[in-house]
């Protein structure tokens, strides 16, 4: 089973997404997502930026997949969108159909991101007829209704499933870093660069229950299945996905391989959830 | 500008109909619907059928809503859904499911489809890939987008527009929200139902009344505080060492005042939320719409939102403050 690392999902500084991905050239990854998927207001990197990236990570020996914004309203987001998927050098993850239009009519292969909603062998065999190579299981989807979709496919795509980090629960047009700020969003200045891995947000007696990134809405928990390892790798999957975090990411990966490696889950943190693996809620944390 | 209403249940229906709904959209008492609910929607394909023939006795349409995501295991249950609303003579179907649209566009290409507001299409591409791929006809737009934003659309959109006018507003991207499901297990996407009332607890100690969803203090109200339902995306969480809302106050939808401009940009149907309401609420807010929007059809230049259609629409809110939503974008 291939480690592949997910787009960085935070606003971090500039000089702190080249040295994080400095690290991850050196790390015991095989594929790595890059771009911005969140919000088109953060521009610290261009695209050439992360095509000099992509390149340099390639040199490394990764596998190297543009990844694309989740929320396409604006024209000027259409047209940074028609930039990433028509570039032939790198394979683009699609993260809403815009994405999927642009690079299915010129017929190039693509990974479907997790919110493409493929909830069923039928839907993907759709996407396989367009060109479909690679898709991210739905968040919410566990271990039996992935077997399920998997074994009612002729030919399985490769399956990726997401392993580590805040979940990405929901995503809205309003900016809810601005709005605990005060702030509205056309003015935001850029309070996320403030908070790396976003803003906690808990409930009334002290329950962690999400955080907040910009736009979208992440899990209070981190989700990490290190301890579910044994079953991941009899059910099917192909890569197991680690979301960045600003602190730790390294530590995570070596965890990861060496558990795959070893074919044994390990032990991890009492507020890590599991939930959806298992078939439950999210935020639960359950064993087998 | 057609008028399309909810019939979450046959009085519903009828009520949409006699107060001259254009169309009503309804569904299975199933999880193939988004809005499953403990006692909505049509129970049985008789009475679906006898739903479609009432509407159809009056010259009203029905659009039967497929537009939660199939499950592998149960994905006949879907596919019978569109042939069942095929077969009984529906207007068109709405869905969002990729498998759901194939299999309709297939099999019944006389059928009008819909992409449900759960598709999440917010942009002209993701249009022109479901009307290229399946022949979608209309699309429901999801509440996130600016007025600018959907007047940039329709001129542009391969594709009929269909905008929230009135109802509940729901602040993510319909589709792309798990918040109910990481808490409580069930999600729009895969059940049909949101902060589900199964998972909804109420308890009062001191004087405080506390809601909890699945365990999870959604709110506590002081007396005299107006307590709502406990939907996940409207609780009261601290945030950076303040109690607020974090996401959302709760205030529903109202476009009666951008009626006009929305009619100008050619915005093809106004749906009316609510098939959890009851009849009374679908029957009144159907009455007001219907004449908004026969006065903006007749004299679209001197269309003017009456008084009246306010007081009454702010009354089905519950006091509940309305506002232009996304819309108008307060929060930019």
């Amino acid at each position: 089973m291939r480690l592949s690392l997910g787009p960085i999902q935070y606003f971090w500084p500039r000089d702190q997404v080249f040295a994080f991905y400095d690290d991850i050239a050196t790390l015991p990854v095989d594929i790595v997502y890059l771009g911005e998927t969140v919000c088109a207001k953060r521009r610290l990197l261009r695209l050439d930026d992360w095509l000099a990236l992509a390149a340099s990570l390639a040199s490394a020996g990764k596998q190297v997949v543009l990844s694309t914004l989740t929320l396409i309203e604006a024209d000027a987001e259409l047209r940074q969108l028609r930039r990433v998927c028509e570039q032939d050098d790198w394979l683009v993850e699609a993260n809403d159909f815009a994405a999927l239009q642009i690079l299915t009519s010129r017929q190039r292969p693509f990974v479907a991101g997790p919110f493409l909603n493929l909830y069923n062998a039928a839907s993907l065999c759709v996407l396989q007829g367009m060109g479909l190579q690679r898709w991210v299981v739905p968040l919410e989807l566990g271990r039996a209704a992935l077997s399920d979709i998997l074994a009612a496919l002729d030919e399985r795509p490769q399956t990726e499933l997401f392993g580590f980090g805040h979940l990405p629960l929901a995503w809205s047009a309003r900016c809810f870093a601005a709005r605990a700020h005060g702030l509205p969003k056309d003015d935001c200045r850029f309070v996320c660069m403030d908070h790396p891995e976003g803003i906690p947000v808990h409930s009334q007696d002290g329950q962690r229950l999400f955080t907040i990134n910009g736009i979208q809405t992440q899990s209070g928990a981190v989700h990490d299945l290190a301890q579910d390892i044994a079953h991941i790798l009899s059910a099917g999957v192909d890569i197991l996905r680690i979301s960045p975090q600003a602190r730790g990411t390294p530590e995570t990966v070596r965890r990861f391989r060496a558990a795959i490696d070893a074919g044994e889950t390990v032990a991890v943190g009492p507020e890590a959830c599991n939930g959806y693996w298992h078939g439950g809620a999210g935020m639960d944390r359950l064993s087998s | 500008m057609e008028l399309v209403c909810p019939a979450g249940n046959p009085a519903s229906l009828r009520a949409a109909v006699a107060e001259g709904a254009d169309a009503v959209y309804l569904g299975f008492r199933d999880m193939t619907n988004a809005r499953h609910f403990t006692g909505l929607n049509f129970a049985s394909e008789q009475r679906m059928g006898e739903a479609i023939e009432h509407a159809h006795r009056n010259g009203t349409r029905v659009f039967v809503a497929i537009n939660t995501y199939a499950g592998q295991r149960h994905w006949q249950t879907w596919k019978r859904a569109v042939d069942r609303a095929a077969a009984l003579g529906a207007d068109a179907v709405i869905a969002a499911d990729i498998s759901v649209l194939d299999h309709a566009a297939r099999h019944w290409p006389e059928l009008a489809l819909h992409l449900s507001v759960q598709g999440s299409a917010t942009n002209v591409e993701a249009l022109r890939f479901y009307h290229e791929r399946f022949g979608v006809r209309r699309a429901v737009l999801p509440r996130v987008l600016s007025l600018q934003q959907v007047r940039a659309l329709a001129q542009r959109s391969p594709v009929e527009l269909e905008v929230f006018g009135f109802g509940s507003l729901c602040i993510m991207a319909e589709g792309r929200c798990l918040l109910s499901s990481y808490v409580t297990g069930q999600s729009p996407n895969t059940c049909g139902v949101c902060s589900p009332a199964g998972s909804v607890s109420w308890t009062e100690h001191d004087g405080v009344l506390e809601s909890r969803l699945a365990g999870v203090v959604i709110d506590r109200y002081r007396e005299g505080e107006k307590a709502g339902y406990p939907t996940l995306c409207k609780g009261r969480f601290e945030v950076g060492g303040e109690l607020r809302h974090a996401l959302e106050e709760p205030v529903s939808l109202n476009t009666l005042d951008i009626l006009g401009e929305l009619h100008a940009m050619g915005i093809a149907a106004i749906k009316l939320e609510g098939r959890q309401r009851s009849p009374a609420y679908v029957a009144s807010a159907t009455r007001i719409w219907r004449e908004a929007i026969d006065s903006c059809l007749s004299d679209p230049d001197a269309y003017h939102p009456l008084d009246g259609w306010q007081r009454g629409l702010a009354a089905l809110s519950e006091g509940a403050q309305t506002t232009l939503g996304a819309y108008a974008r307060p929060w930019r």
